[in-house]
């Protein structure tokens, strides 16, 4: 449980940020120069707002109102930085016990476990300066996590890092995510991370928090698109794996009723995914199609749709309860006479589901205790 | 063999130079570290005042240093009488004013590269420290000195050599006493203006240039050892 409601100035800049997380993973989503790295370090103490109050489960680490302001070292927020951070000059071993031999924070988690969630156990004694980007910050997650925090704050943790290594550490964040068992706040301007990983969305724009809710919904509005970003607007859709066919190296997701094929998944059945679907990656049809290659073509029910000056189209289509959403043009909209409430059937073209996108569900029952 | 054992009077010299070194150093490198500290990290009223105190001493004459101690610290100056009175302490016309002399020239050389090496810790490392439960003292002791290490020791090795050979400061403000104010660099003073001098003066040298070069490769080894150990690519 996450709650800011926080007026600052950071500069020339006026940060006005407000919003609310179950718990989970909450992303803070934004373009840089959006404010994202001045509200995370608002809400670790590392600067002070002008008024406002946050409180992380219940504990009010700052209140203008009532006069509280907790240090940065009382506030017990796990700080993964964008640059490490690690102490160049200590043991991959004692940066990560830091916190309890340096920060007196014993904490209740068990060293040996993280060293095993984040894939540690052979850099122990290694230095700082001989490790590779991605290890640095599987490092600096571990630190933060044996500081015994309250909240874990990731701040574009894969920013600094190429696609190879952002490919490396992404399924230890996966795992961190569901295994935690502390909320997280995890900063970054790329809706792929954002989508795979997040519970909550709070976009924050120029200083503002216009919006903020569970990703799905987030993701689906066509109003944000200017802070989500055109091009990667997308749906999701959660899904099980209901079948996998290894002589077509295809598996079946069941996604309530409708059945999604996707290639080369890393999966087994039973397994709970999430698909994110990019807007341009689906077509719209009035029929059924026949003699067409793409395989994922279902029914639909077309619940928005959203013109702006331009060719495009936002369309939202309603999947078994679920939301899709596609980019389609104004011309098409108007050629195929789509209007809300209409039936469709909508086309996903399978290439278009990689497996960056896909990720373990965060269902309140998958989450276990480290 | 006599020609190369030291003699009483040389041996008193090098023992009370190390001895005077050793004392300033001692005294005068906690409170440069925490001096370079506040100015490489704070801004506060009166920062360019205490930098321009510090680096006094590199621009005076040494001879106006050593008096400006005499008219301080002396019998008759105003901290000399108190110290006389409340503690009976004094620092006139013994070693310990040799010390003090010694540590106040010694002073702005050992601020200068402990301040720079504190410069080249990044500050964020500290805010890393602190979110993970450090105060800052612990920050301090834990992170940013171990990582200027090499600074101070630089800042050591320069103060400790200017300490040895302080002249100036030393000769004005506690005179040049055998076995008490009388260092290397007095006593080397001291043979030049004997009239048959020239033998002791070529052995203080000679002294001199063995301690200075011992000194010299020990710091480099230090040093180095100390580069190692912050280690891998980031030295």
């Amino acid at each position: 449980m996450l709650d800011v409601d926080i007026t600052g100035r950071v500069g020339a800049m006026e940060l006005q940020a407000a919003f609310k997380s179950s718990g989970g993973v909450t992303s803070l989503f934004g373009q840089s120069g959006a404010g994202k790295t001045s509200l995370t370090n608002m809400i670790a103490g590392l600067l002070t707002p002008l008024r406002g109050r946050i409180s992380v489960n219940g504990t009010t680490l700052f209140d203008a109102g009532k006069g509280i302001n907790l240090s940065v070292q009382k506030r017990r927020v796990g700080h993964v930085f964008q640059d490490a951070r690690l102490f160049p000059h200590l043991s991959v071993k004692a940066n990560l016990t830091y916190a309890r031999w340096a920060g007196r924070r014993p904490g209740t988690r068990d060293m040996d476990e993280v060293v095993d969630l984040l894939g540690l156990g052979n850099l122990l004694e290694r230095m700082p300066g001989t490790l590779s980007g991605g290890e640095k910050q599987r490092v600096a997650i571990g630190r933060a996590l044996l500081s015994d925090p309250r909240l874990l704050i990731m701040d574009e943790p894969l920013a600094n890092l190429d696609q190879a290594r952002r490919n490396d550490i992404l399924p230890y964040l996966d795992r961190l995510c569901v295994e935690a068992g502390i909320p997280i706040l995890y900063v970054s301007h790329s809706i792929e991370e954002v989508a795979r990983l997040s519970n909550t969305l709070v976009i924050l724009s120029e200083g503002t928090t216009p919006a903020f809710g569970p990703v799905a919904d987030m993701l689906a509005r066509t109003d944000l698109g200017k802070a989500t970003g055109r091009h990667e607007a997308g749906g999701l859709l959660e899904g099980k794996v209901a079948r996998i066919n290894p002589d077509w190296g295809l598996t079946d997701v069941d996604i309530g009723g409708a059945v999604l094929q996707i290639p080369d998944m890393a999966a087994e059945v039973g397994d709970a995914v999430r698909l994110r679907i990019r807007a341009r990656d689906v077509a719209l049809a009035l029929y059924p199609p026949e003699g067409l290659s793409i395989r994922n073509a279902f029914e639909a029910t077309i619940s928005s749709i959203s013109s702006e000056t331009g060719p495009y189209a936002e369309i939202l289509c309603s999947v078994q309860g679920q939301t899709l959403r596609a980019r389609i043009t104004r011309a098409s909209v108007a050629d195929l006479d789509l209007y809300p409430g209409r039936n469709v059937t909508v086309l996903i073209k399978s290439v278009a589901i990689d497996r960056r996108q896909r990720t373990q569900m965060h269902g309140e029952g998958a989450k276990v205790p480290l | 063999m006599e020609f190369f054992s030291l003699q009483p009077g040389e041996l008193q010299a090098l023992l009370l130079t190390l001895k005077v070194a050793a004392t300033a150093l001692i005294v005068a490198l906690p409170i440069a570290v925490l001096v370079a500290y506040l100015l490489a990290r704070t801004r506060f009223a009166g920062h360019g005042i205490v930098n321009a105190l510090v680096h006094l001493p590199l621009v005076l004459p040494p001879v106006v240093t050593g008096y400006v101690l005499l008219l301080t610290f002396g019998r008759k100056g105003a901290v000399g009488t108190f110290l006389e009175n409340t503690l009976g302490f004094s620092f006139a016309f013994n070693w310990t004013g040799a010390a003090l002399a010694a540590g106040v020239m010694a002073f702005p050389l050992m601020v200068r590269p402990i301040r720079i090496s504190f410069e080249t810790v990044d500050p964020k490392l500290e805010e890393a420290a602190k979110s993970l439960g450090a105060h800052r003292l612990t920050a301090f002791f834990t992170i940013t000195l171990p990582l200027a290490l090499p600074g101070v020791l630089g800042g050591a090795i320069l103060g400790f050599a200017k300490a040895m050979g302080e002249f100036g400061a030393t000769i004005t403000f506690v005179s040049n006493i055998p076995g008490e104010t009388r260092t290397l660099a007095l006593a080397l003073y001291t043979a030049t203006q004997t009239p048959s001098g020239d033998l002791a003066a070529f052995r203080l040298t000679a002294i001199a240039l063995v301690v200075a070069f011992a000194a010299l490769i020990a710091s480099e080894l230090l040093v180095r050892r100390l580069r190692k150990r912050v280690g891998g690519g980031h030295a």
